[in-house]
């Protein structure tokens, strides 16, 4: 269980936003949704303990989110603009590396890889990857690192339809096993039954 | 601790694919402290007497070729925010980089060391006290190096800044690593010198990963 109370976030003295809250059970999905510097990513990587609120709680199960933020670290992942891959790697080779940063046995890179069709792809180096390719390598740590909650910042950015389809079906099958999503996205995403937060630049924001 | 050796297996796996970057610390070493004799005279007297400290400030610069790319590189491609959000501690994930640069650069550098100093006409009595004064030195480097490029993540121009905030806290280091090669020289005790080295060393140990820690925080808020 995920809740938010009141969350507001600064950047620079300037208020993003303020006055999130919402409550998301095991199995639940919630869409972002919003124009360009409404704060969408700002509130992800909020979520994930990178950068702190200038108001509000984030309670995990009743309990502040951020009192350990290693042990909230160890409960979510995060795949944000950036693929977070490094070039010289094979896909295989990168997803060993993540797996075993993530504690998780190397072996089980191979279902990630199938699950993202990536599986003809293993040997490729990352440099020759396509941006859909590479997209579907930094989402492929989804099922590998086996985290809660997952924070997706635009995640069918790059991808073509069987990679959307592909993100659909480990998507499902993370809310089935009682996992939590926070997805943004200008695209339709296949979350369905997803609650959604829309962001709108308030009038003094933009008057500013 | 797994993220920590994780994080650590996986720059050595990236370093020994790049072994460039480490081949071209260790010539640049190798490199600067082959120009002395030009610059100074080729008399091997004069040689031997300087010997020690200019392998050790080579030895520094050559250190610091590849640190702004250390902690910078993940830092653009959003690895640093994956590394932060793996459970260990900041610090710890600062420590994981200083121990890649270490085993990266320094360590190479530690086994080119007598190649420069033969080159010099170090007293080959002396050449096991720069072993050792180099070894816990480079560890200092490793961290001070570490700490600075994790200070200057995002700053424009980062990588002329580095050398500046780096340099001048690492000359305790120099002055010791160096009077315990000529005390060696000279036939005097060399602990002394080394120990104080080795105090360096252990301050640095935690200090540096903490502050490098807190700046790596910083930078991904």
């Amino acid at each position: 269980m995920l809740e938010a109370a009141d969350l507001a976030a600064e950047r620079g003295g300037r208020s993003v936003f303020r006055g999130v809250s919402f409550t998301l059970a095991p199995g639940m999905a919630l869409t972002l949704t919003g124009p360009n510097g409404a704060g969408k990513t700002t509130l992800l990587r909020l979520i994930a303990g990178l950068g702190r609120p200038s108001a509000g709680r984030l309670l995990w199960q009743g309990e502040d989110a951020f009192a350990d933020r290693a042990a909230h670290a160890r409960r979510l992942s995060l795949v944000g603009h950036q693929d977070a891959l490094k070039p010289g790697f094979t896909v295989a080779e990168a997803l060993a590396h993540e797996a075993r940063i993530a504690g998780v046995d190397p072996a089980h890179a191979g279902a990630a890889m199938v699950a993202f069709g990536l599986a003809h792809l293993a040997d490729a180096p990352i440099r020759v990857l396509s941006a859909g390719q590479r997209r579907r390598v930094a989402l492929a740590r989804l099922p590998l690192a086996r985290r809660r909650l997952w924070l997706l910042d635009e995640p069918t950015v790059a991808l073509d339809h069987a990679g959307v389809a592909a993100l659909g079906a480990v998507m499902a099958a993370h809310r089935a096993a009682g996992g939590i999503i926070i997805a943004s996205s200008h695209l339709p995403l296949p979350l369905p039954n997803a609650a959604q937060l829309r962001f709108n630049i308030r009038p003094e924001a933009q008057a500013a | 601790m797994s993220a920590f050796f994780g994080m650590l297996r996986r720059d050595l796996a990236l370093a020994r694919r790049n072994a460039g970057d480490t081949l071209a610390a260790v010539a640049f070493f190798l490199l600067a402290a082959g120009l002395f004799p030009f610059g100074v005279g080729p008399a091997p007297e004069l040689l031997a007497r300087i010997a020690a400290g200019v392998v050790w400030v080579a030895a520094l610069l050559a250190a610091l070729l590849p640190l702004e790319r250390l902690i910078g590189a993940d830092y653009e491609d959003g690895t640093l925010d994956q590394a932060l959000l793996s459970g260990l501690d900041p610090a710890q994930v600062a420590g994981a980089k200083a121990a890649a640069h270490w085993l990266v650069t320094g360590l190479p550098l530690l086994i080119a060391s007598p190649v420069a100093a033969v080159m010099l006409h170090l007293p080959l009595a002396a050449l096991p006290v720069l072993l050792a004064a180099l070894a816990l030195g480079s560890v200092v480097l490793s961290l001070l190096g570490t700490a600075g490029a994790a200070l200057t993540l995002g700053a424009r121009r980062g990588g002329v800044l580095l050398p500046l905030l780096v340099l001048p806290l690492a000359i305790p280091a120099l002055i010791f690593g160096v009077a315990a090669v000529d005390a060696a020289a000279a036939g005097l005790a060399v602990r002394p010198h080394l120990a104080m080295l080795a105090a360096i060393a252990a301050v640095a140990l935690p200090l540096c990963p903490i502050a490098a820690g807190a700046a790596l925080r910083a930078a991904t808020e």
